[in-house]
């Protein structure tokens, strides 16, 4: 009897490199990564960050200048591979006159699982389209376009899973009947790797979150140990005299004087924290006119918390901030 | 660069039997839900070329020793599985890369031989069927005694191959639907007309008959009449080795293109 072999990791990145032609700098510069079977992996990094150009290596879309990158131990570009990886693109891609049921036939057939073996019918169920099973795809709303797409991508059962920026432009209720399905599948043993933009999704979802930023991975963790010591509230607190410096007893907070005349506290989500500040602020007797507390945004905290970390050269962080109050208000996104 | 850099996609492991079926049986079913346009259109197009040659020139002498409806006869049947063979493949590929659907191929697991058989045995299969409904169509007015049937599908065969290929080759290199256009209008059009399609080259003065002599369709078209007519201008053996060495180099080159992922993966 074979031995049984030891369990490879869904997706393996050593060193892998992306340099579009043409392009000032790399797209990914030395990406080690490994993510483990079972787990649902947060890809998290702003636009133009080279998350879509990782998914389309593991694809097959995008070929790559350097490195190496396997799924489940076998080299990306082998059929093993291919047949291992299910992905869910970002762009809608539907052919307009196929129907939801044709599409996935087609799309099983592409595999090559033969007629009895397929899973149109289960499939089109499973993601609410049997309704609209014989309908063309032009006729579908854009969450059934985008639920026909991760059937799409489900055809042939693969063990690992990729979806980029699942829910970039859609509604409420569709993100939620996604992230449903992705525990669904999740749970059932599949490996799902998504990308997005919106840290909350990482952190409702993901038990491992990997930031990428200008094509270099940033920090890879558990979503718990990333978003430990987060500081997405501020405290800002108006006094009726100006102060030269903040005073001691705040000394334990992250406190800054923002003016003479006032004091801005950044805190987390940890319990107790307010009451804390509240306390320290009591014992120091502030002469405090007014306080007010403020969320700027859990991306912000995010980026300023990796940048902290001191994970890549200042300059290039300094580029990034700049480019995220750039872009102005809208919802809250890492940029 | 590191070593075990990806230059060409490489898919090993058993063929994908069903996959190709798949993508073949797709290729033809997108023609023939439109086939007033891929079919029907072109067959027309052919036959009106044939009313036309025929009323004006109808009292014309026998051209080669054929009379000249006869000897048109295949020529039009010939543009027609050419043009044809080449339209289906170039708008494939070129609508699927538009659509972004040209994804769900390359996530599959095709091997670039597979990809490119099931996109050209589609782009065959419409030109030999526009070829075989424009013959069907001419045939109560022409004398076609088909002398050697298996000269006639050889040619038809390889022509609709090689133009299919030549489609591949453009729906790969194409960005939009002009530059698709501009290829089937500059390219494919002067060269399915002129090769012999409505004249015999002996009539043609020189230099233009040594020109016409440089153009390997030519011997095709050529090939074609001489299975369905029995009189041709060329020898036979040319037009087969032409066939055979044209196609395959053109199945060399799209592979090639291919397995690198030009105009399809950056």
């Amino acid at each position: 009897m074979e031995p049984r072999p030891i369990q490879a990791p869904a997706i393996e990145l050593a060193d892998l490199a992306k340099t579009y032609p043409g392009a000032a700098g790399p797209a990914l510069h030395r990406v080690d990564l490994t993510i483990p079977a079972g787990s649902i992996f947060g890809l998290l990094g702003p636009n133009g960050a080279g998350k879509s150009t990782l998914i389309n290596i593991l694809a097959g879309l995008v070929r790559r200048s350097g490195g190496t990158a396997r799924i489940l131990g076998m080299e990306v570009e082998t059929r093993a591979a291919r047949h291992a990886i299910g992905v869910v693109p970002q762009e809608l891609n539907l052919d307009p006159y196929f129907t939801p049921r044709a599409a996935l036939d087609l799309q099983a057939g592409l595999f090559g699982i033969p007629r009895r073996s397929r899973r149109t019918e289960p499939l089109l169920a499973a993601l609410g389209l049997a309704a609209m099973a014989d309908r063309p795809a032009r006729s579908l709303s854009g969450g059934m376009r985008r639920r026909l797409m991760v059937a799409k991508a489900l055809v042939h059962d693969p063990p690992v899973l990729v979806l980029d920026e699942p829910t970039a432009g859609v509604d409420v209720e569709l993100r939620r009947q996604l992230w449903d399905h992705v525990r669904r599948l999740n749970r059932a043993g599949t490996t799902v790797l998504l990308s997005t933009h919106y840290l909350h999704e990482a952190e409702m979802l993901c038990d491992r979150i990997a930031v990428l930023s200008e094509g270099a991975l940033l920090a890879v963790d558990t979503t718990e140990a990333l978003l430990r010591g987060l500081k997405d509230r501020t405290l800002d607190i108006e006094l009726e005299r100006p102060l030269a410096a903040v005073p001691p007893g705040l000394a334990g907070f992250d406190a800054v004087l923002a003016t003479p005349r006032r004091i801005v506290i950044r805190y987390g989500q940890e319990p107790g924290a307010a009451a804390r500040i509240l306390a320290a602020l009591h014992a120091a007797a502030l002469p405090i006119r007014d306080l007010g507390t403020e969320r700027p945004g859990l991306e912000d905290a995010f980026l300023e918390l990796v940048r902290r970390r001191g994970a890549r050269p200042a300059g290039q962080a300094e580029r990034a901030s700049q480019r995220s109050s750039a872009s102005g208000p809208g919802p809250r996104a890492i940029r | 660069m590191t070593r075990g850099a990806a230059r060409d996609t490489e898919v090993t492991g058993r063929a994908n039997w069903i996959g190709l079926a798949t993508l073949y049986r797709r290729e033809v079913r997108r023609f023939l839900a439109v086939w007033a346009q891929t079919v029907a259109g072109p067959v027309v197009a052919g036959l009106l070329l044939f009313v036309i040659f025929g009323a004006a020139l109808a009292g014309r002498p026998p051209v080669a020793g054929a009379p000249y409806l006869t000897f048109i006869a295949p020529g039009l049947a010939m543009m027609g599985i050419a043009q044809n063979a080449f339209a289906n493949t170039s708008s494939s590929l070129l609508v699927a890369k538009l659509q972004g659907n040209i994804v769900d191929l390359l996530v599959a697991p095709l091997s670039p031989a597979e990809f490119l058989a099931g996109i050209a045995l589609g782009g065959v299969t419409r030109g030999l069927l526009v070829g075989a409904l424009t013959l069907v169509a001419m045939w109560p007015f022409v004398e076609l005694a088909v002398p050697d049937p298996w000269m006639a599908g050889f040619c038809a065969l390889g022509g609709a191959l090689l133009f299919s290929l030549l489609g591949v080759i453009a729906g790969l290199w194409a960005q939009r639907m002009d530059e698709q256009g501009a290829i089937a209008s500059f390219v494919v059009a002067p060269i399915t007309l002129l090769s012999g399609t409505f004249f015999a080259v002996a009539a043609l003065p020189e230099p233009f008959r040594q020109i016409a002599l440089l153009d390997p369709f030519l011997y095709v078209v050529d090939g074609f009449r001489r299975g369905l007519v029995g009189v041709g201008e060329t020898a036979a053996a040319t037009a087969v080795g032409i066939v055979v060495v044209a196609n395959l180099l053109l199945v060399a080159l799209c592979h090639r293109l291919l397995r690198s992922g030009w105009r399809l993966k950056q």
